[in-house]
């Protein structure tokens, strides 16, 4: 082969490896521009250019080559393979290209016959095909392999993932708190979790054996069966109910039941999901929770909520009850109980009378309550009769009239009551109970151990004890009290000695109130020892406002204020007496405390060393309503009281003319023991000429009352003697 | 292996795949009959689809390019469906051996394929996701682990969003994609159109026909809406053109007339 530069490519072919020469250059420019189009190559055509100038080369060598060997052109079909000339017309275009024009411009006609040439140009496209046909044979086994192969990776990897949702979700449903089933649209139980079967005690064969219908139990109410009606024809997607089993036990599970329905991909009904939460126990702590809190610990009785719920429900409108009665029962004298014989003893007492209330108020539509320390309530709906009510009243005094034997002791237990009864349309809650609260004290009122009627006149003039209880903290703080001041004269020559002082109530609505009507709710409530500070301080004040005034002559005036037991048992009483007289510069001598014979007798040891403590600094310490408790005569010498004041009952005695004799002689008794143990005598309730004269004559040393003088302001003070 | 919430229960082969039926249009022989006889359909309803598909194929690489020439090397092709010659990390890795390139598909098949091409290629992976579903797609380990989202990422969007219908709420999807790349990205966009080639509306309708028959959609759309999915970018020269017209790197009357149906983008976020 010699190089032919005349040679129609315009170039030689001799010099391979080098710039190929111009006709295979042209050649390949023809070539892309008829093939470029129908290849989905990913060059561009300049490259796609490049490259078959390199297939040209390689033509147009195996062109010339001797002995002649087609094989090289293989690889060129092979590379328009890979060049992706696939697409169907490629192969027509390439070899209509090299038939027409690879012999014009590559073919050296010096070493060439033109029939050579054509012969050789032949075969060469064989070869182009056979290899073009090879390589795309090859490339689509491979394609087809690996897309199967990816097909194949793919639907095992959407398995795997879908066996592990399905593991995951198994899982979820086996170990599930919550009981679940699912059925068929016919009901038929397909599935069951361990925890349903769990619940209804049985296994899950046992369950799977029943229809969903059964779990819904349409007897229960007509609302589940109208709701699963609805699921099942598919106008429901869930409901939530809760409903109760009877298990085969006899034992009874409380489930929220939710039934929700489950469509396939197309939305129709397929499976219905029954999901069942256990709440029994929940529901017995529910209940047991609310029992507590209507319910009293002690008697076991409905307590005062649950009272009131009952009493508001008969009274509602639409309670259909026509008439309500109310029997409010309180203890007479519970305190003295509770404070002689301990709380221990005072709680059983209470039972012991629950019980024996409990005994007669059995009926239907009637109830017991406890409503508060030792007030009971029995409420009657609808009673036959108005007498009704009172009966229960009787027969309730008569439960408690045998005494009730506790630890060996035998208690007598009387107890005071107001019956309510009248037309639920008329009355709320909060006025029945305040009207048989007022009744209930003028029972108490009227010597106690009985029942009084309400009486809608003493009502309207009656202050509920509940009432003052609730305003007396305000009527502390908006100084609604004030004190009037009592002259005390000295009986020898009628001079003024002091004053006691005596708390009253200047309430908003109800006018001027005695410490009788408020101090024993103060004392209930604890509110006295505030209560009583600020008398102390007052009167302590206004005594030495008198003395600095020079009221009452050359010996100073004395104040007397009231000790309440509770006050009496305030640990900081002596310490506050003392900064009070400190702070207002009264000299100890100048104050008495008033303190009842009843507190002071019960009171041990530990009780009166305060009082001992303030008679050592000088402070008096008198015996109020002395004769009425029954003291240990003997006992009077180890109390550090100063003075006795006796008690109005025996001077009134002494009102007469004559005098009742026994009397007289009691009270010159009382008057000679006093004075032997060096105690001054007061009496209370002088109210006649006569009385004071007769109780100087015994020897009574100081007195108080109408005859000398009533309660007034402390500027009324100096003229009223 | 967390199976996400769209895919599907299995595998229906006999169920033509949208990314087998492109491969066939390509020339390729990743499809099975299923999608080659609706392929086959397509191009008889609209002759002349596999040379769209070609131009468009060159859109693609050209686009690619035109990204690396701006400086970004970051890739991510949602819906880049069966991996053949020329892709996009095969035209960007010629051009720049920093390329990184994700792809996204949701076909299985098409996933399960181009793990299989790309077990290899430590610069590109694939990530199984949906284009509806940005998050997953932008939060997904790939992404994460291949791409840094504080640099530009050219966003491929190639003959993606006609197979969305307005239901699917395309721009929505885009905005969330734009929204977590960085200031400088590239939207790339390919859309099938028939306004831009005159006289091919009947032909397009009964192309999604075709389509719908094998239970996919594709909605042709207008030059405006087109250029309604680069809200947030600003539109490159030439704006929003034929896929050939698309700035050319050879004369453009050499190409056949019917590739003028496709509409092609590239906007720079701005």
């Amino acid at each position: 082969m010699s190089p032919s530069p005349s040679g129609p490519a315009g170039g030689s072919l001799a010099d391979l490896g080098t710039e190929p020469p111009d006709g295979p250059r042209r050649f390949a420019r023809i070539l892309c521009r008829a093939v470029f189009p129908a290849t989905a190559t990913s060059m561009t055509s300049a490259e796609f250019e490049e490259l078959l100038v390199d297939l040209t080369t390689r033509l147009a060598t195996a062109l010339h080559a001797r002995p002649f060997d087609p094989t090289p052109a293989r690889a060129v079909g092979e590379a328009l393979v890979a060049a992706h000339c696939t697409a169907v017309d490629s192969l027509p275009r390439v070899l209509g290209v090299i038939d027409a024009y690879l012999v014009l411009y590559c073919a050296d006609p010096a070493t060439l016959t033109p029939d050579e040439a054509r012969n050789r140009c032949a075969r060469l496209q064989h070869a182009i095909a056979a290899g073009f046909a090879q390589a795309l044979q090859e490339r689509t086994r491979r394609e087809q392999e690996s897309l199967s192969r990816a097909a194949i990776t793919a639907q095992t990897e959407i398995a795997e993932a879908l066996h592990e949702s399905e593991t995951r979700f198994r899982a979820v449903f086996n170990d599930a708190a919550i009981g679940i089933a699912i059925a068929d649209m016919a009901g038929n139980i397909l599935n069951v979790n361990d925890a349903l079967a769990r619940m209804f005690g049985g296994s899950a064969h046992q369950v799977r054996s029943r229809n969903l219908l059964d779990l819904t139990h349409p007897e229960d109410s007509p609302d589940i069966w109208r709701m699963q009606r609805e699921l099942m024809r598919g106008e429901r997607e869930h409901y939530r109910v809760e409903k109760s089993y009877a298990r085969a036990d006899g034992t009874v599970l409380w489930t929220n039941l939710t039934v929700s329905l489950l469509r396939d991909a197309d939305g129709e009904p397929r499976y219905m999901m029954s999901m069942t939460e256990d709440i029994s126990e929940r529901r017995l702590l529910h209940l047991r929770l609310r029992y507590q809190a209507t319910h009293d610990a002690l008697t076991d009785l409905p307590n005062r909520s649950l009272f009131f719920e009952r009493l508001e429900q008969a009274l509602s409108p639409g309670s259909g009850y026509g008439r309500v009665g109310l029997c409010y029962l309180d203890l007479d004298g519970f305190k003295a109980v509770n404070d002689s014989l301990g709380h221990a003893v005072g709680d059983q007492l209470l039972i012991a009378v629950a019980e024996r209330l409990q005994s007669c108020t059995a009926g239907s539509g009637q109830m017991l309550a406890r409503i508060g320390g030792d007030e009971f309530v029995a409420l009657i709906v609808d009673p036959p009769t108005p007498r009704a009510v009172t009966e229960l009243a009787e027969r309730a005094l008569e439960a408690l009239a045998s005494p009730v034997e506790l630890g060996g002791r035998e208690l007598m237990v009387r107890a005071s009551i107001g019956v309510v009864e009248g037309p639920t349309r008329d009355l709320t809650a909060a006025e029945v109970l305040r009207s048989a609260d007022i009744t209930m004290y003028r029972a108490k009122a009227a010597g106690g151990n009985r029942f009084a009627l309400a009486d809608p006149d003493s009502d309207a003039r009656a202050i509920s004890r509940h009432h003052l209880t609730h305003h007396l903290p305000a009527a502390l703080r908006g100084a609604e009290f004030f004190i009037e001041y009592q002259p005390l004269v000295a009986m020898r020559d009628g001079s003024l000695e002091g004053a006691e002082a005596l708390v009253r109530w200047s309430h908003p609505r109800h006018g001027v109130l005695g410490p009788d009507r408020f101090i024993p709710l103060a004392e209930h409530t604890g509110l006295i020892v505030p209560l009583g500070r600020w008398v102390l301080r007052e009167a302590v004040r206004q005594a030495c406002q008198w003395q600095v005034r020079g009221i009452g002559g050359p010996r100073p005036l004395k104040v007397n204020v009231n000790l309440s037991p509770r006050q009496l048992h305030h640990p900081e009483l002596v310490e506050e007496t003392v900064t009070v007289l400190e702070e207002a510069g009264l000299p100890p001598s100048s104050l008495c405390l008033e303190v009842t014979e009843t507190a002071m007798i019960r009171a041990d040891e530990n009780e009166l060393r305060p009082l001992r403590e303030l008679a050592d600094l000088g402070v008096g310490i008198a015996l109020d309503d002395f004769g009425t408790g029954y003291s240990n005569l003997a006992n009077l010498r180890r109390l550090p009281a100063s003075t006795l004041k006796l008690d109005r009952s025996f001077t009134l005695g002494l009102q007469r003319a004559p005098a009742d004799p026994v009397d007289l002689k009691i009270v010159e008794g009382i008057v000679s023991l006093a004075h032997t143990l060096e105690l001054s005598v007061t009496v209370e309730g002088v109210e006649t000429s006569i009385q004071a004269e007769r109780l100087r004559d015994l020897g009574c040393d100081s007195a108080q009352g109408w005859y000398y003088a009533r309660p007034g302001p402390p500027e009324q003070l100096p003229e009223a003697v | 292996m967390e199976r996400p919430a769209w895919a599907p229960h299995g595998i229906d082969l006999s169920v033509p795949s949208v990314s087998r039926m492109y491969d066939y249009y390509l020339g390729g022989s990743h499809n099975f009959e299923a999608d080659r006889a609706a392929a086959r359909r397509a191009i008889e309803a609209f002759p002349g689809l596999p040379k769209i598909m070609q131009a468009n194929r060159a859109f693609m690489r050209r686009a690619v390019r035109f990204a690396i020439s701006q400086g970004v090397t970051q890739f991510l092709d949602i819906g880049s469906g069966i991996p053949t010659f020329g892709n996009v990390h095969e035209t960007a890795r010629a051009a720049s051996a920093e390329a990184r390139v994700v792809y996204v598909d949701n076909d299985p098949v098409a996933v399960a394929h181009s793990r299989a091409v790309l077990a290899d290629d430590a610069r590109t992976d694939i990530l199984a996701a949906d284009f509806r579903d940005p998050l997953s797609i932008v939060g997904g380990d790939p992404v994460r682990r291949l791409l840094d989202l504080d640099r530009p990422v050219a966003l491929l969007l190639v003959a993606l969003l006609h197979f969305f219908d307005d239901d699917d709420k395309p721009g929505e999807h885009i905005a969330g994609l734009r929204d977590a790349l960085p200031p400088g990205s590239l939207l790339v966009i390919s859309h099938a159109a028939t306004e831009s080639l005159p006289g091919t509306r009947e032909r397009g309708n009964r192309l999604s026909d075709v389509y719908r028959s094998g239970g996919a959609t594709l909605v042709m759309r207008t030059r405006a809406e087109v250029t309604a999915f680069f809200d947030g970018f600003d539109l490159v020269e030439p704006g929003v053109v034929p896929l050939p017209d698309w700035r050319p790197e050879a004369p453009v009357e050499d190409e056949d007339p019917i590739v003028h149906a496709g509409y092609a983008g590239v906007g720079r976020r701005a």
